[in-house]
């Protein structure tokens, strides 16, 4: 039983799911965008609950085992914690009931820590530096890939070297015959290369979800008996 | 000024001809589609008003004007169960000049999309070879699959972890439950938890979507079961981080630092995050397999690890793993669809060869 309920229900909304495609009434539609919209949200409400409690307990553990280190833990509890009271009660732009706009003394200035003020300059910056560090291991990884180790690495080498010179503006003004290959390059070999992964993806894809359709995959289910 | 008047006073404008309409197909209902035959004053004229007439109405009121040199109008607005007739007006300046009225016509909605009746048949097809070699499968046919080192060199990558006495990162992509890459990251996470189980090797897997978080666990923890050491799962192996991007990368990196893993995995769908865990895993030396479909993301992993799995191999991952026959069967139905698109392909292209070239002169 703990089996076929979650088989039943994956056979039911999967074929449910591929009708919309092919049937375009507004019956079918409407029930797919309610679907869609509504009822998924309110399962990714629920799971939200799961993954706070993961954090949650996770860090607990860490702290109560007193593994390494733990000390950090606490920052990230209490971080959740001071940010879950902020969002909750002060509102997305301090329009809560939780005052979080303080005119400081003396000043003609205001001290905001609503929800979006933390978010635009804490969690962007942090994100735009995890980002920005793409630039420095794209360029540890060219330097790997682009080693002329043999005659794959070689083309690779040259293929590269072509279509980097070409996006130079003086490079192609001056050589703008290396435009059109570079262009060649990257519509004809690289476009057919792509081409034939997404074909495989495609039915990959395909092939996997009828599979779990009908049962044939269970390992999302944790095993195959 | 004088002048532009009497001379646009003086202009008799053609109206449009040959009004058409029809109900929109393979939609929702609520479309007509309304076609005409421009104006032979069309160079001149500023564009055409569209006038609509609702069956046991008396008069028409106008629901859009489109410019000149265009022969053709989408009526969103229309009510399934009344019919319309339409007027097209040639507009210059303040002259219109009326076409004769349409055909009446009523939008509805289809049950079935005829341009898709290609994908419908394409998809039985499929779906009747995968299902004949599951047949075949169960019969006990020998399904030959060849050998894909990425998934070759998971028990090695175990073992290695094992002898090392450090655990093992996998890390089920950052996509959500509903992408098909997460779900064969998470089939391919239910064998290597199998051996990790038997190894007693530690396995950590942290995860950007809670969805994802709960059925890996469920996955690990059933893994465990199977091969009979439930005792050894631990429920804090398996845990929810973020679902910010970046700062999931973060944590990832993180990990990676401190906890200093053998075997680093990641399998299933990754965007800008995956050179940065990638070759943060190579610079702390651990042996990495990687698995995604995301194209953009292949070749910063094929880079940076020492095995990826490229597009529908990861697909395949779980039968190659498991060597269970069904999912070889599948397998196997899978590649037969692929050739099946080969062959069009191939037709096609010939076939576009021999009309395009002049020099064969064969059509």
């Amino acid at each position: 039983m703990k089996r076929r309920i979650p088989l039943a229900i994956v056979f039911i909304f999967g074929v449910l799911g591929a009708i919309p495609f092919l049937v375009p009434h507004r019956i079918i539609q409407d029930a797919d965008n309610e679907f869609r919209n509504s009822v998924l949200r309110i399962i990714v409400a629920f799971s939200l609950v799961l993954g706070v409690g993961s954090i949650i307990r996770h860090h607990y553990e860490k702290i109560r085992r007193k593994r390494e280190n733990w000390q950090y833990s606490y920052v990230t509890l209490i971080s959740l914690v001071i940010t879950a009271i902020i969002g909750l009660f002060g509102g997305i732009e301090a329009n809560g009931i939780l005052p979080t706009r303080f005119l400081v003394p003396f000043t003609k200035y205001t001290f905001h820590f609503d929800i979006q003020t933390l978010y635009t300059n804490i969690m962007v910056p942090l994100g735009a530096t995890m980002f920005s560090l793409l630039a420095f291991f794209m360029t540890s990884a060219a330097y790997r890939a682009f080693r002329a180790r043999n005659i794959e690495a070689t083309i690779l080498l040259f293929s590269a070297f072509v279509v980097m010179l070409a996006a130079v503006p003086l490079v192609s003004r001056v050589f703008p015959k290396l435009s059109f290959f570079s262009e060649w390059i990257l519509t004809v070999p690289n476009t057919a290369a792509k081409r034939g992964l997404g074909f495989g993806i495609a039915l990959g894809s395909m092939a996997t979800s009828l599979k779990i359709i009908l049962g044939i995959e269970r390992g999302w289910l944790g095993g195959t008996q | 000024m004088i002048t532009s008047v009497i001379v646009t006073f003086l202009i008799a404008i053609a109206p449009p001809s040959a009004v058409r309409t029809w109900d929109n197909p393979n939609d929702a209902g609520g479309v007509i589609r309304i076609a005409w035959q421009l104006s032979p004053d069309d160079s001149i004229i500023d564009g055409y008003e569209i006038l609509r007439l609702t069956e046991g109405e008396k008069e028409s009121k106008s629901i859009g004007f489109i410019g000149r040199s265009r022969n053709c109008y989408i009526d969103d607005e229309a009510e399934d169960k009344l019919r319309y007739q339409y007027q097209v007006a040639a507009v210059k300046d303040t002259i219109r000049s009326y076409s004769e009225p349409s055909n009446f016509a009523q939008s509805s909605a289809q049950w079935f999309n005829t341009e898709r009746i290609n994908v419908l048949v394409f998809a039985g097809i499929f779906i009747f070879l995968i299902l004949w070699f599951i047949t075949k499968a169960k019969k006990g046919a020998n399904l030959f699959v060849r050998r894909i080192a990425g998934l070759s060199a998971v028990e090695e990558a175990v073992g290695r972890a094992t002898e090392m006495g450090k655990p093992i990162l996998y890390v089920p992509g950052l996509s959500s439950m509903d992408d098909v890459a997460t779900i064969a990251g998470l089939n391919i996470l239910a064998e290597v938890a199998k051996k990790t189980a038997q190894y007693e090797t530690k396995l950590i897997v942290p995860n950007r979507d809670p969805i994802v978080y709960t059925v890996a666990r469920e996955v690990v923890k059933e893994a465990y079961t199977q091969v009979g050491r439930p005792d050894a799962f631990n429920p804090d192996s398996v845990y929810f981080v973020t679902d910010s991007q970046f700062a999931f990368a973060a944590a990832v990196d993180g990990i990676m630092t401190r906890e200093n893993p053998a075997t680093n995995f990641f399998m299933g769908y990754f965007w800008a995050e995956s050179l940065i865990m990638a070759e943060t895993g190579a610079a702390t030396g651990a042996i990495q397999i990687a698995g995604t479909d995301a194209v953009m993301q292949l070749p910063f992993f094929i880079t940076a690890c020492d095995y990826t799995l490229i597009g529908e191999e990861l697909y395949a991952a779980s039968a190659y793993l498991s060597r269970e026959p069904l999912l070889l069967g599948a397998l196997k139905g899978q590649d037969f669809g692929k050739a099946i698109i080969v062959g069009v392909l191939l037709f096609a292209t010939l076939v576009a060869l021999l009309l395009n070239l002049p020099v064969l002169n064969l059509f």
